[in-house]
C-alpha cells in the first residue's frame, strides 16, 4: 500500500535508469537530505554533532570504499585502517607543503595517494584469492602503519608523531578543518563530501565498471573467459576503493579528531569497517551507510546503558561486558540475517507494498 | 607426504637466503650490523623454537579449517580464554592437574556450545559469513573471560624449568622453557597426525574435510564431527595458552598471537599441519634473523610487518602455500 508502484509509469529511457525509480522513495531521500542538512545543524548539540554525526559520515565513507572492493568486486581486505593512514598523512603533507592548496583538492590528492598505495598492495590479488588475499592484505596494513610510525618525515618531525589538522578553510574563512572550526560547518562540509562521493559510488557501480567487478566478484575465471581484464579491473577496484578510505581518513584526521596518530588507524579499525559492511549488507551502497550507523551508535549505547539504568558497574566491568554483549550481537545479527540491513530493508519494503492488505 | 620438486626448491632457496642476507648485509654494512656464525646460530635457532610456538596457535586454525571450511579467527582468543580459565582456577586452589582437566572440560563444553548456537545456524553460508561470526565469537570470548577472570597480568608456573644454558663448546645460548615448547610441539603434531590419520574419528574428520555432502550420505554425523573438531582445536589452545601464557604471562595480548600465527598460515597453507609447523620455523626464523641482522638497516621494529612481507612473497610463488591443496578452478 504504502510501497504501490502501480500507476508510476516510465515514459523515457532517463528515468527508466533513475537511481530512485519509485516516487516514494524519492520522497523519502527528499525528507532524509531536509533532515539531514538543515534539521540536525540546526538542533543538534555540539556532542551529537562531534561524538556521532562526524564518525558516523566518515565511517560511511570508508564503509563505502571498502564495499566497493570487498561487497562489489569480491576482494577480501583487511588494510582499510592503513589506506585510511595513507589518506590521513598524504593530505596532512600536502597542506603543509601547499598551505594555499583548497582544502577540497587536499583531500582529493590524498585520496589520490592512497588510490597509488592501494594499486601497489593489489597487485597481488592477481595471484592470491579469499582468505589468502584477506591476510595479504594484513602485509600492506602493519607495514604501514610501522612506516608512518618510523619515519618522522610524515609527521614532519613532530616529537610525539602525532599530526594535527591545521585550521583550512574553504571559501573565504569558512574554517572546516582542525579543532577551532565550528561543528555544524564542519558536519555540513563532510556531510556534502560524503554525498558527492556516494553518488559517484552509486553510478559508478552501475555502469560497466561496476558490472565488471560484479561478474569478477561472482565468478572470476568465467569473468575471464567472457573477456574481461582481470589486471585492469581488480587493480580499479583496489584503487577506486582505496581512494574512498583515503578520503575517509583525511576527513577522519582533519574534521573528526583534529589531530590523529599512525596507531589510530591499526588491524582494529580494518575490522571496523569491515563490520560495518557484513552487518549493513555487502555490495550495497545503503547498506555501508546503516552498518557505520549501527557500529558507532551500538558502543555509545552500550557504554550510556547502565547509567542510564540507573546500574552502578565499575567501568572495567562494562568494557568487558561491552566486548561480550557487541560479539553476541553480531553473531545474532548474522544468523537473522546473513545478507544485512540492506537485504531487511529490502525485505520491509516488500512487504509495505501489499501492508495492510495481505493480498 | 609426497614433496614437489619445487617446494623443496622453494624451501631450499628459503634456507639458503637466511644465511647470505645477513652475511652479505654484514659486509655492506659492517657499522650497523654484527654478524658472527656462532651469534648467527643463536638468533636463527631462537627464531626456529619461536617459530614452533607460533605454529601451536596455526594448528588450531588449520584443524577447524581443514574439516569445516571456517576461517576461525577466534583461535587467539580460546588460547586467552583457556590461559585465563587454567590460572584463574589454579588462582582458586585447584592443583595443577585438576586445574588442567577442568579447563579441557570447560574447552570441550565451548566447542559444543558454538556449534550448536552459531555453526548449526550458519550452514551453508558463505565463507566470509562465517569468518565474521567467529570474530563475533572473539569479541565474545575476550569479554566473557576477563568478565570472569579480570584483565590483571597473570602469573602462570607449572614448574616448567626455564634457565638459559650454553651448547655447542659454550657458544650458542637457548632456553630450556624453548626447547621444552618445542619438545610439546611435536609431541602434539604427532599425536594429531596419528589422530588424523588411524582412528576411525579421524577418518570421519578427513571425509567431511573433502567433501561435506558426501560425507553426510554416507552416515557421517556433521553436527558430531564438527563439535569434536573445535574441541580438539580448544585443546591445542590450552596447549599454546599454557606455553605462551608461562612465557609471556596471562593477559590480554595473548588473544593477538593469533595474528601472528596468520602469516604461519598462509605461508604452509591453510589445509596442512605439516604446514603449519614448517611455516612456523620459517617465519620464527626469518623474523628474528630479520629483525637482528636487517633491521638496523631499517630504524628497528620490523618484527611487526616482516612476517606478512614474507609470506605475501612465497604466495606470489605459490597462491596456495607451500603445502596447501592445489587451487583447481572451474567454470
Amino acid at each position: 500500500m504504502i510501497y504501490r508502484d502501480a500507476g508510476q509509469f516510465k515514459t523515457s529511457y532517463a528515468a527508466d535508469q533513475a537511481i530512485f525509480p519509485i516516487r516514494q522513495d524519492r520522497i523519502l531521500l527528499a525528507i532524509g537530505l531536509l533532515i539531514a542538512f538543515i534539521l540536525i545543524p540546526s538542533l543538534a548539540s555540539e556532542y551529537w554533532l562531534n561524538t556521532i554525526m562526524i564518525p558516523f559520515l566518515v565511517f560511511s565513507l570508508a564503509a563505502l570504499g571498502l564495499n566497493i572492493l570487498t561487497g562489489y568486486a569480491g576482494q577480501l581486505s583487511l588494510g582499510t585502517g592503513a589506506f585510511m593512514a595513507c589518506g590521513a598523512f598524504a593530505a596532512y603533507k600536502l597542506t603543509t607543503a601547499f598551505p594555499d592548496l583548497n582544502i577540497i583538492l587536499v583531500f582529493l590528492g590524498a585520496g589520490l595517494c592512497a588510490a597509488g598505495v592501494g594499486i601497489i598492495f593489489g597487485i597481488p590479488s592477481l595471484r592470491i584469492k579469499g582468505f589468502y588475499l584477506a591476510v595479504a592484505t594484513l602485509a600492506a596494513q602493519f607495514f604501514l602503519i610501522w612506516m608512518f610510525n618510523k619515519f618522522p618525515w610524515f609527521t614532519n618531525y613532530s616529537a610525539s608523531g602525532v599530526i594535527s589538522a591545521p585550521p583550512r578553510a574553504i571559501i573565504g574563512d569558512v574554517i572546516v578543518t582542525g579543532s577551532s572550526a565550528v561543528p555544524y560547518v564542519k558536519y555540513l562540509f563532510v556531510l556534502s563530501f560524503v554525498l558527492v562521493l556516494t553518488l559517484l559510488a552509486k553510478n559508478l557501480v552501475r555502469s560497466n565498471i561496476g558490472r565488471e567487478w560484479m561478474a569478477v566478484r561472482d565468478m572470476d575465471i568465467a569473468a575471464e573467459i567472457i573477456g574481461i581484464r582481470m589486471l585492469s579491473t581488480k587493480l580499479k577496484a583496489f584503487a577506486i576503493s582505496s581512494f574512498y578510505c583515503g578520503v575517509a581518513g583525511a576527513l577522519w584526521a582533519f574534521c573528526y579528531t583534529g589531530s590523529v596518530e599512525a596507531l589510530a588507524f591499526d588491524i582494529n579499525r580494518s575490522f571496523q569497517v569491515l563490520f560495518m559492511i557484513i552487518i549493513g549488507g555487502l555490495g550495497s551502497i545503503l547498506g555501508s551507510f546503516m552498518g557505520a550507523a549501527f557500529i558507532v551508535l551500538l558502543p555509545i549505547f552500550l557504554s550510556n546503558a547502565p547509567t542510564m539504568l540507573g546500574l552502578s558497574i565499575s567501568v572495567e566491568l562494562i568494557s568487558h561486558l561491552e566486548f561480550m554483549i557487541f560479539g553476541a550481537l553480531i553473531i545474532f545479527f548474522l544468523i537473522v540475517e546473513p545478507h544485512g540491513f540492506a537485504r531487511l530493508w529490502q525485505i520491509t519494503k516488500e512487504k509495505l507494498r501489499l501492508w495492510p492488505f495481505p493480498y | 607426504m609426497p614433496l614437489e620438486r619445487s617446494t623443496v626448491f622453494i624451501l631450499a632457496s628459503t634456507l639458503a637466503a637466511m644465511v647470505i642476507i645477513p652475511y652479505v648485509a654484514a659486509i655492506a654494512f659492517p657499522n650497523d650490523v654484527f654478524f658472527a656464525w656462532p651469534f648467527f646460530f643463536e638468533v636463527l635457532i631462537g627464531g626456529l623454537l619461536a617459530g614452533v610456538m607460533y605454529s601451536l596457535v596455526a594448528l588450531g586454525f588449520v584443524l577447524i579449517f581443514k574439516a569445516s571450511g571456517v576461517f576461525n579467527f577466534a583461535q587467539g582468543a580460546m588460547v586467552l580464554f583457556a590461559a585465563l580459565t587454567l590460572v584463574g582456577l589454579i588462582e582458586h586452589g585447584l592443583p595443577a592437574w585438576l586445574a588442567i582437566a577442568a579447563t579441557i572440560a570447560v574447552m570441550i563444553v565451548l566447542a559444543i556450545v558454538v556449534e550448536k548456537l552459531v555453526l548449526r545456524k550458519l550452514v551453508n553460508q558463505e565463507p566470509i559469513i562465517l569468518f565474521m561470526a567467529t570474530i563475533g565469537i572473539t569479541f565474545f570470548l575476550d569479554g566473557f573471560g576477563q568478565t570472569l577472570w579480570g584483565s590483571d597480568v597473570k602469573l602462570l608456573d607449572l614448574g616448567i624449568p626455564n634457565q638459559p644454558r650454553f651448547y655447542f663448546n659454550e657458544q650458542i645460548l637457548i632456553n630450556d622453557f624453548d626447547l621444552i615448547a618445542a619438545l610439546v610441539a611435536g609431541v602434539l603434531v604427532t599425536v594429531l597426525a596419528l589422530f588424523f590419520q588411524k582412528t576411525r574419528i579421524g577418518r570421519a574428520l578427513r571425509a567431511v574435510a573433502d567433501d561435506h555432502q558426501a560425507a553426510l550420505s554416507v552416515g557421517i554425523p556433521l553436527k558430531t564431527i564438527w563439535a569434536i573438531v573445535w574441541s580438539v582445536a580448544g585443546l591445542v589452545a590450552l596447549v599454546a595458552g599454557i606455553i605462551w601464557g608461562s612465557k609471556l604471562g596471562v593477559q590480554f595480548s595473548l588473544a593477538l598471537i593469533a595474528l601472528k600465527a596468520l602469516p604461519v598460515l598462509i605461508l604452509g597453507g591453510f589445509t596442512s599441519i605439516p604446514g603449519a609447523i614448517i611455516g612456523g620455523l620459517i617465519i620464527g626464523a626469518g623474523e628474528k634473523v630479520a629483525e637482528v641482522f636487517i633491521g638496523p638497516l631499517l630504524g628497528g621494529a620490523i618484527e611487526d610487518w616482516f612476517a606478512y612481507v614474507l609470506a605475501l612473497v612465497f604466495l606470489v610463488f605459490r597462491p596456495q602455500g607451500l603445502f596447501g591443496e592445489k587451487i583447481i578452478e572451474r567454470v
